[in-house]
């Protein structure tokens, strides 16, 4: 594990990039535990102060310093993304493996309704969600609810990586020789689908990242805890970019696009280098 | 043709009645499993809004509005009308707005979303096929390469976050593109083409933000399914043949590679759909985003039942209407 | 004078990635003649180099492919071609199918999947020349499918409609357009049932025989050089092991390599066991010092660690490379 990122850190200018984007992300993070504000709390500081060595990304309408409630909108919604992630992979996990394995019309039933998810437009239906749910929406409860809708893509994925590993001579001598179907999976065929379930996590982290801000933007999330969505709701509820305080919308957006550009360049640079076929392509010349 | 209806038509139809099938249920199980009794939320609303109530009205208004959001029996029979007030394309009045019906409304402001997401996906699905294609074919050519890094960079950004940064620039520092409503204060919508000039300003920018964040997805996709391809048999085979290059982009590469992102273009529908609806609250643009804004603003329940009832098969039709175009792509569907 | 001659043939693929380079010499070393009017068979086991020398005979050179060093050189006639430094116009324009054709490993695929059959005849006739009467055209080539045993019905279908051996076939009419002078076939038997083979391998003879062109075929599989090749190579390990006359090869072979590959052929009525060669095909990105088969040959002796094998005549039309023969010879 190591030498790949050693590799990639070494011969991957795009990898070093987005090893910058998520150190800095991290940072944030870890900066969140020291911060001298409880974003909790408002009006603590001078009110629309552009951005100053004292307060580096300026201070909000509402009496906050934007910097450190950001901290913690980054931690908060980096939470709610792996809780989601977790959700989704499990759910993904056992779809994509029984249909999978069992086949059959099961099978075709499974991957019917697993399609109908990835087709419908999640959006009209999450913002019905939210809108019932606005009282008692939190990010933890979205985090749930955006868990309970990401897994169909990536069911797929791994179903039709089981559908190739089924028909493979190691698995066949392994059945033949006897060895309990459940032994099987964990113990030939896991080693295939982890990889897979570890690649489509980032795809599922910036969808879900991406959900949150929206949904907040439109309001329908808990809104006293910061996240990047809710601070870009609240922006907009004070009229920031009317009222000149470009500040408030442009460092949200800032971070966020620091977290999906690092994730994504991040994981793109490791996937192309497991990937054999990507590396021959790379030799070419 | 028979076989081609039975093995192909007959399940397309089918997964497409599954996906409405799907999504009208979840739709109609989600209100019933919340917390929050829809009924109750309006009376208090409207008590909040200062209108005094005896009673009386008040159970003959909770027995009204009961049976307009279709709680009356119980759950199985609940589901049955919902279906039949569906089929007759029955939505409800929006409450906000009230007793204009929803459909009514949705149809005023289904044009102006269809153009920009029609306009939007066809721009940046066949110029992100193309230049991904010959990104993959030329790998050393620098404009490719610098449009790739573009692409890959917007790519991962929510819809959101570009529409924002889209409008900061052309809002405050380079003010050539409108970035509010799609037509002055006080216009009548007409055919003319003065109209149709303001609406195209208008429209530049959230057609925009979709064109871009959409370019860089199918740029990638394309790009390493045609390296994929370059190196299947039939290429290398029409390359020692000494075919010349434009002739196997166009014919051998470019046409075996659109299949599979004609059915990705399917998948995504649902994604750039939801996308136009942001798009539409950012820039003000007066479709059904703005509708669902202003209704989760007004607490319109039967308007956020009644878009999220018409996105679903929305979406669904235009999936099987792009299911019904791929045999005119892919002869081994079309002969069997 | 002899149609192909090429002269000490190194081609190397050079490789450089995440700060790993790798030289794989898949080529190193080879000499031979091809001349008018036979079959030339090429013999080995996979990655001994057969696919790359055809590569570098057709000048289809790209990276991570470069030739170290060599000469290939043909004579059509009164057209002499450098193939290693003619530019790629001209090699599309005079040489690619009207002189050389290919003929592909794994032809079922090689067909474009979205585009009708007679459409592919268009698209390669047309590189090369153009169509000037489309109806004309037609016929020669509903013609030229007829003679090779294909109902014309096939020119309108597409590849997905056709059985392995019939797009096999069209593989080779494909390749017999313009009646080249060399014909490349690489591996055109694998991965057909035996009855289609035969009727392939029949096509491939009829073809040769009527249009007095050179057929170079590589194959693994001994039985189809017995029975179509005129004269066979042996390579091992990127490098010619032994090249006689086919019938030379199967009598009296000299290399302990081609011994070997000789006596693993069952025979009918024979019931002994086979012994398998000891070791592994070689990594010809670090191939072992001296004759590349020291390892395995149950004959080595000391000068094989060391020095490599010179490819010399030991008979006539007999070449081989081998210190043991070199030896016994003298």
């Amino acid at each position: 594990m190591f030498r790949v990122l050693r590799d990639l850190l070494r011969y991957d200018g795009r990898f070093r990039f987005a090893f910058i984007l998520l150190a800095a992300v991290v940072v944030m993070i870890l900066l969140s535990f020291v911060s001298p504000y409880d974003p909790n709390k408002t009006f603590v500081v001078a009110m629309d102060a552009p951005p100053s060595l004292e307060h580096l990304f300026g201070t909000s309408s509402r009496g906050q310093d934007i910097f450190w409630w950001l901290t913690f909108a980054v931690r908060n919604s980096l939470i709610m993304g792996v809780i989601t992630a977790a959700i989704s992979r499990v759910i993904a996990i056992i779809v994509g493996l029984t249909a999978g394995y069992q086949g059959g019309w099961l099978d075709k039933v499974m991957m019917s309704v697993n399609d109908s998810f990835v087709i419908l437009p999640l959006l009209p239906i999450l913002i019905l969600l939210g809108f019932l749910l606005r009282d008692q929406m939190n990010l933890f409860l979205l985090g749930v609810i955006l868990g309970l809708f990401g897994w169909p893509y990536d069911a797929r994925l791994i179903r039709s990586q089981v559908l190739s590993l089924k028909e493979r001579s190691f698995t066949r001598t392994a059945v033949y020789s006897g060895t309990n179907g459940f032994w099987i999976t964990i113990n030939e065929h896991l080693p295939f689908v982890l990889p897979i379930v570890f690649a489509t996590t980032i795809n599922n982290l910036l969808w879900s990242l991406g959900m949150e801000v929206t949904l907040s933007v439109l309001g329908l999330s808990d809104l006293t805890t910061p996240s990047i969505g809710t601070a870009l709701f609240w922006a907009n509820q004070h009229g920031a970019l009317v009222a000149g305080v470009w500040w408030w919308i442009a460092a949200p957006a800032l971070v966020a696009i620091i977290l999906f550009l690092g994730l994504y360049l991040f994981f793109a640079s490791i996937n192309e280098y497991i990937d054999p076929r990507t590396r021959l392509r790379l030799m070419g010349g | 043709m028979r076989k081609f209806i039975l093995r192909y038509l007959i399940p397309r139809i089918l997964q497409t009645l599954t996906i409405i099938f799907v999504g009208i249920t979840v739709t109609f199980i989600i209100p019933r499993l919340s917390p929050t009794d829809p009924v109750e939320a309006q009376i208090s609303m409207m008590m909040a809004r200062g209108e005094t109530l005896d009673p009386q009205s008040i159970a003959s208004m909770r027995a009204a509005l009961t049976d307009l959001y279709g709680l009356s029996g119980g759950p199985v029979q609940q589901y049955f009308a919902f279906w039949g007030r569906l089929l007759r394309g029955d939505l409800g009045p929006s409450l906000a707005n009230f007793p204009t019906p929803v459909s009514e409304m949705i149809g005023q402001a289904m044009p102006y979303t269809l153009s920009l997401l029609i306009t939007a996906v066809i721009i940046s699905w066949i110029f992100g096929n193309l230049f991904g294609a010959l990104s993959s074919y030329y790998p050393k050519n620098r404009v490719l390469s610098v449009i790739e890094v573009l692409g890959q960079a917007v790519r991962p950004i929510p819809y959101y976050i570009v529409a924002l940064v889209l409008l900061v620039v052309f809002a405050f520092f380079i003010p050539i593109f409108p970035f509010s409503g799609a037509y002055p204060i006080g216009t009548k919508p007409n055919w003319s083409l003065e109209f149709i000039w303001t609406f195209l300003q208008h429209a530049a920018l959230p057609a925009a933000t979709l064109v871009l964040v959409g370019f860089g997805g199918w740029f990638i996709g394309m790009k390493s399914l045609t390296s994929n391809i370059i190196s299947e048999d039939y290429v290398v085979y029409a390359e020692t043949a000494g075919l010349k290059e434009n002739k196997i982009l166009r014919n051998y590469i470019m046409r075996n590679a659109l299949l599979p992102q004609l059915t990705g273009l399917a998948m995504s529908l649902g994604t750039v759909f939801s996308g136009a609806l942001i798009m539409e609250v950012v820039f003000g643009f007066p479709g059904l985003g703005s509708l669902t804004m202003v209704a989760v603003y007004r607490n319109d329940y039967s308007m956020i039942m009644g878009i999220a009832i018409y996105s679903i098969i929305g979406v669904a039709a235009a999936v099987f209407l792009i299911d019904l175009i791929y045999p005119l792509f892919d002869p081994r569907v079309r002969y069997q | 004078m002899a149609l192909l001659s090429v002269q000490n043939l190194c081609a190397y693929y050079r490789t450089e990635i995440y700060g790993i380079s790798r030289t794989v010499r898949a080529v190193d070393g080879v000499s031979f003649d091809l001349f008018q009017n036979e079959v030339y068979g090429v013999a080995g086991e996979s990655s001994c180099g057969k696919t790359t020398l055809i590569k570098v005979i057709s000048g289809n050179i790209k990276p991570p492919l470069k030739v170290n060093s060599g000469n290939v050189n043909y004579h059509f006639g009164a057209y002499d071609v450098d193939i290693l430094h003619i530019s790629q116009d001209e090699l599309r324009r005079n040489v690619r199918w009207k002189e050389i054709s290919y003929v592909m490993q794994g032809s079922m695929s090689v067909l474009n999947p979205v585009r009708k059959i007679i459409k592919t005849f268009e698209d390669i006739v047309d590189t090369h020349e153009r169509i000037p009467d489309k109806k004309k055209f037609l016929e020669q080539v509903r013609e030229h499918v007829n003679r090779l045993g294909l109902p014309t019905e096939v020119l309108d279908s597409y590849p997905h409609q056709l059985s392995g051996g019939m797009r096999q076939r069209v593989a080779i009419a494909l390749a017999t357009m313009f009646h080249p002078s060399l014909i490349i076939a690489d591996e055109p038997t694998t991965a057909l049932d035996v009855v289609v083979q035969r009727g392939v391998l029949q096509m491939i003879k009829d073809i040769q025989a009527l249009s007095d062109n050179t057929v170079l075929l590589v194959t693994h599989d001994m039985a189809v050089h017995a029975n179509v090749a005129d004269r066979v190579m042996i390579m091992y390990a990127g490098r010619i092991a032994e090249e006689a006359p086919t019938d030379s090869i199967f009598n009296t072979p000299l290399h302990p390599y081609t011994q070997h590959l000789i006596r693993s052929l069952p025979k009918i009525g024979e019931r002994s066991t086979k012994a398998s060669l000891r070791g592994a095909p070689p990594n010809l990105a670090n191939p072992p010092s001296g004759c590349r088969f020291h390892v395995r040959c149950p004959y080595v002796m000391d000068v094989c660690r060391t020095e490599v094998p010179d490819l010399v005549p030991v008979r006539e039309n007999h070449r081989v490379a081998c210190h043991l023969v070199k030896e016994t010879s003298l």
